[in-house]
């Protein structure tokens, strides 16, 4: 179905209608003032109740994130706004931050107060450092709101220093921690052992507004919208060759070609979602699959190509990215990118045989499952879904 | 207790314990690489890969807690397949040039591609062939071998909390660099070896002398002495083919007599002779507190240790008047024999070359160290770690196993279970109190059978009080005194010490440290490799040679009265001031 650009607005104005929770300009006294007449029991059922899934990209029942760290034993916890956003092709946190910061802290106070915190960090990303005086101000105005209303919870800030790796979780700690950003062995889990050996939930900035809302409105509106696995709705950043792009919030569960329809400059072959630790979709999957759990799951980034572009580029530039964003402690990340990299750098000046190619694929199922976390275990994703779809092109 | 199952076999181990440990409980080998028992945990080489029941990926085993139910399978093909990867992506960006390597033949990755048959290997290969830092005179580090294990990382810092290697950058350019990635002579490196001692490759070797020594040997205008250490008797059996803890003095003079070092002398000797001078030292800065009451530095600490040695000169310069001003028995020995030996046997000190065989690393920076000339040449010339020793045995064509056992020459070759003991942590400080005591109160120590129990083991800081009565005229101050000692081993550990002095406010009068976990038998130059276990055997070893010496007591060696009667005069004399004691340096901090 190919529509114009003004359709495609107007299509994109009906969605807003029906999801707008995340840019919806509410007040956030309101949403607290809620919050603090519920126990932590309650909060807790709330947000398991509405399935909500971590929207960073992994997807772990939010809820029960919650309820864990609540069951744990101790007078200290935390609650960390993961804000270091740095997966190629996502900009909605950032946006976030700019326009509803106050639903961000108003989801970490009401997860502090489910899981019995009175100390909060926003870990944010090295480069969104233009956003650091705005939020420091935002978030002194934010205590006034919280003092009001006696709740004894504090937020601070802390910068990134722009690893990517950092944005996994315990990375992230042992970054905040002062320690080089390198993932730990896990378990423990951060639920039992995370910012300075504490029990410490670590929630993406759209998951915190998300469980505000959820708060502030009841879960059945958010569990509406969606599908079975994937409840509610997200917010994503397309970019690429589209006719359309920036930051929209969707419900989940829609399928690829719906999508390309309203994105898409007519001459989509790919779409890579989940950015460069994701899935590449071609175009002959489009109807098929599904954005959302139970189909490809997304951070947010959704990035599509059009038939100009040559997906072995596309490939070594993600590949590129992984060798230089590896953390490089562990044996399968660390070498195995620059294997993969070099590897398909030699089959194209027809170093090695197109059959390596095979060996390669062999190469990255092993990193799938030997990697120490999920930068490792996920830079196959890309890997295979645009070596099986576009050999031809890797190879030739 | 955790109930688990590995390979369906059950196994029952202590909750906390990983699934490594629990599989080699029932028996069962799984390979590692960054895993080694003295260090934390690291999980990054990925070579220890097991199979977890519900788990999606491949678990580390060395760093995966056992859980009550756990079902484990060590041996799929799964699993397999995953290590022979790992075990190949780490021969990729390793230089295997192993016929070149010094490592050959003793090297856990060339150990492991074997054991998985890597044959065809099909990956591409990434090594640089970058430069190789020999500014060290101990250690050499070659990137180009390193794997990215973090051993040593975790060894310098954890162990001995001086951090001269850190890991720096990440991804592909992640690498283990030393402070700016100067060259190791010009940061902050105490040469102590216990990164090369557990370098599971070639990436961190000592540098050698083997050729230099035969060369010296062959040359007929040369008279070449040697010196053994007491650590390295008890540990050079197991690059040999003993058991851990199997003494071998024996066989290793007649070996190196073999090899046609003109005299086989022992390290012991000075250490009985660093007795007689430390001992007086201490007991003269006692008198001086007590006494006098001057103004004199107590605690007072032991410097037979190198890599102590430059730690606080690094680290608290400002404390090294606490030091005792006695060279190591190594640097005493090598001065004597450019002196009193050559002048005994008629010998131009300029022809003599001065070897040592030590358990080691640090031992060759001090070698070097340019105040360790006053016999008007450099008084050691080369010294071998204890694995260098083991290959010059083997290159000899010696069979080590069925050598009869010799004795030491003579002089500077006769010792007593004192200078033994040295190499044990705790050991001079042993030494010091049946010596000292015997001084001060014309008695033996009160320890039955002499010894001292209380200052051996391997507790990380260890502490004894020993009150003197009953002084002979001479000590008659010390009457009652209560002399309050420490002992520390591992530079961490030493650090505690150093901050309670800093802090003032450290109790004690005498302190022993050996920068080496278990003092010199764990030294950086002992066989690889080197844990808790084989330090323990190699302790009992130790203290089973000094039981089996006639004389256990430095003041009652012999030699040691002879040559205080022909050369030295007395302990803390006018020709010991000159020869036997030395000066410390102030050095920065980074």
């Amino acid at each position: 179905m190919v529509m114009d650009r003004e359709e495609k607005v107007k299509k994109l104005n009906d969605h807003k209608e029906k999801v707008n929770q995340i840019f919806q300009d509410i007040d956030y006294c309101d949403i607290l003032q809620k919050a603090v007449k519920m126990s932590s029991e309650e909060i807790i059922e709330e947000v398991t109740n509405s399935g909500l899934r971590g929207r960073g990209g992994a997807g772990f029942p939010t809820g029960l994130k919650w309820k864990f760290a609540a069951e744990q034993d101790s007078d200290v916890k935390y609650v960390i706004c993961n804000a270091d956003e740095g997966e190629p092709g996502t900009f909605k946190d950032r946006r976030i931050l700019e326009e509803q910061a106050e639903k961000v802290f108003s989801g970490m106070a009401i997860c502090a107060r489910a899981i019995g915190a009175k100390e909060g960090f926003i870990y944010l990303r090295g480069e969104y450092n233009y956003l650091k005086q705005d939020l420091f101000n935002r978030i002194e105005a934010f205590h006034i709101c919280l003092k009001k209303r006696g709740i004894d919870f504090k937020i601070e800030l802390r910068s990134g220093s722009g690893a990517y790796v950092c944005g996994e979780e315990t990375s992230l700690i042992e970054s905040m921690e002062g320690k080089r950003g390198e993932p730990r062995n896990k378990p423990p889990y951060p639920i039992t052992n995370g910012y300075l050996g504490q029990p410490t939930v670590v929630n993406n900035v759209e998951t915190l507004v998300y469980t505000a809302m959820i708060v502030h409105r009841g879960h059945e509106e958010f569990k509406a919208l969606g599908t079975k696995d994937s409840r509610g709705a997200k917010v994503f950043s397309v970019s690429g060759d589209a006719d359309v792009e920036g930051i929209y919030e969707l419900e989940l569960g829609m399928a690829i070609n719906e999508f390309v329809d309203l994105f898409g400059d007519g001459d989509t072959k790919a779409v890579q979602v989940g950015g460069s630790s994701g899935y590449c979709v071609p175009r002959k999957k489009f109807a098929e699959t599904v954005i959302g759990f139970e189909g490809i799951p997304t951070g947010g980034s959704m990035m599509l190509f059009n038939s100009s572009r040559s997906m072995y580029h596309v490939l070594h530039n993600y590949l590129e990215f992984f060798c230089e964003e590896s953390c490089g402690q562990c044996t399968p990340c660390r070498v195995g990118c620059q294997q993969l990299l070099h590897g398909i750098e030699a089959i194209k000046k027809g170093e090695k045989p197109a059959t390596y190619l095979d060996e390669l694929r062999k190469l990255a199922e092993t990193m799938r499952i030997a990697s120490k976390c999920g930068l490792g275990q996920s830079v196959p994703n890309p890997f295979l879904s645009i070596v099986e779809n576009f050999r031809e092109e890797i190879i030739f | 207790m955790v109930n688990l199952k590995i390979n369906d076999i059950p196994v029952a181990v202590e909750p906390g314990s990983t699934v490594l440990e629990a599989a080699q409980s029932v028996g069962m080998n799984v390979p590692t690489l960054c895993h080694h028992k003295d260090l934390c945990v690291a999980g990054n080489c990925r070579v220890c890969l097991v199979e977890v029941k519900n788990n999606r990926t491949l678990q580390a085993s060395c760093a995966i807690p056992v859980y009550e139910g756990m079902e484990v399978l060590t041996n799929t093909l799964n699993v397999r397949n995953a290590r022979k990867m790992v075990i190949e992506l780490l021969l990729s960006e390793h230089r295997s040039d192993c016929t070149k390597c010094y490592k050959n033949g003793n090297c856990e990755l060339q150990d492991l591609a074997n054991e998985y048959r890597i044959e065809d290997r099909s990956l591409l290969d990434l090594s640089v062939d970058k430069t190789l830092d020999r500014s060290s005179p101990s250690i050499e580090k070659d990137d180009s071998k390193c794997i990215r294990c973090q051993r040593c990382v975790r060894t310098c810092t954890e162990l001995q909390k001086v951090s001269a290697l850190t890991v720096a950058h990440k991804g592909e350019h992640m690498k283990i660099e030393t402070f700016m990635d100067l060259p190791l002579y010009d940061v902050v490196c105490t040469n102590c070896g216990q990164c090369v001692n557990r370098c599971p490759t070639g990436a961190l070797v000592e540098r050698n002398y083997i050729e230099e020594v035969w060369e010296a040997i062959d040359d007929p205008t040369k008279h070449v002495v040697v010196q053994t250490a007491p650590a390295v008797r008890v540990a050079l059996g197991e690059e040999l083919g003993f058991d851990p803890g199997t003494r071998v003095t024996g066989k290793m003079v007649t070996s190196l007599r073999r090899m046609g070092f003109s005299s086989v002398l022992d390290t012991d000797f000075t250490a009985d002779l660093t007795i007689m001078e430390e001992g007086t030292e201490l007991l003269t800065r006692l008198k001086k507190a007590l006494v006098d009451k001057e103004d004199v530095a107590l605690p007072m600490f032991t410097s037979c240790s190198p890599g102590w040695v430059k730690f606080i000169e690094h680290e608290y310069s400002d404390l090294t008047n606490h030091l005792s001003t006695c060279k190591s028995p190594q640097q005493m020995f090598g001065v004597l024999a450019k002196t009193y030996y050559a002048q005994k046997r008629n010998l131009d000190p300029k022809d003599i070359v001065s070897v040592s065989i030590m358990p080691c690393t640090a031992k060759k920076f001090e070698a070097e160290r340019p105040e360790m000339k006053d016999s008007g040449f450099q008084d050691v010339d080369y010294v071998l770690t204890t694995r260098e020793l083991a290959r010059m045995i083997k290159q000899a064509g010696d069979n080590f196993a069925s050598l009869p056992d010799s004795d030491y020459d003579s002089i500077l070759g006769v010792s007593t279970g004192a200078g033994v003991i040295f190499g044990a942590t705790g050991g001079v400080m042993e030494a010091a109190l049946r010596t000292a005591y015997e001084i001060v109160t014309g008695r033996e120590v009160p320890f039955e059978n002499l010894n001292i129990l209380p200052v051996r083991g391997m507790e990380g800081v260890k502490e004894a009080t020993i009150k003197i009565e009953g002084c002979v005229d001479a000590w008659n101050f010390l009457e009652g005194a209560e002399l309050k000692v420490a002992i520390a081993h591992g530079l961490r550990n030493a650090d505690q010490l150093m901050k309670q002095l800093a802090a003032g406010t450290s109790p004690y009068h005498f302190i022993e440290i050996m920068a080496c976990p278990g003092g010199c038998l764990g030294g950086g130059g002992q066989p690889i490799p080197t844990d808790m276990e084989t330090r323990l055997k190699r302790t009992a070893a130790i203290y089973e040679e000094d039981e089996n010496m006639k004389i256990r007591k430095s003041h009652e060696n012999p030699e040691v009265a002879q040559i205080y009667e022909e050369f030295l005069e007395a302990p803390l004399g006018h020709k010991s001031h000159d020869l036997l004691h030395t000066h410390y340096t102030k050095r920065k901090k980074n």
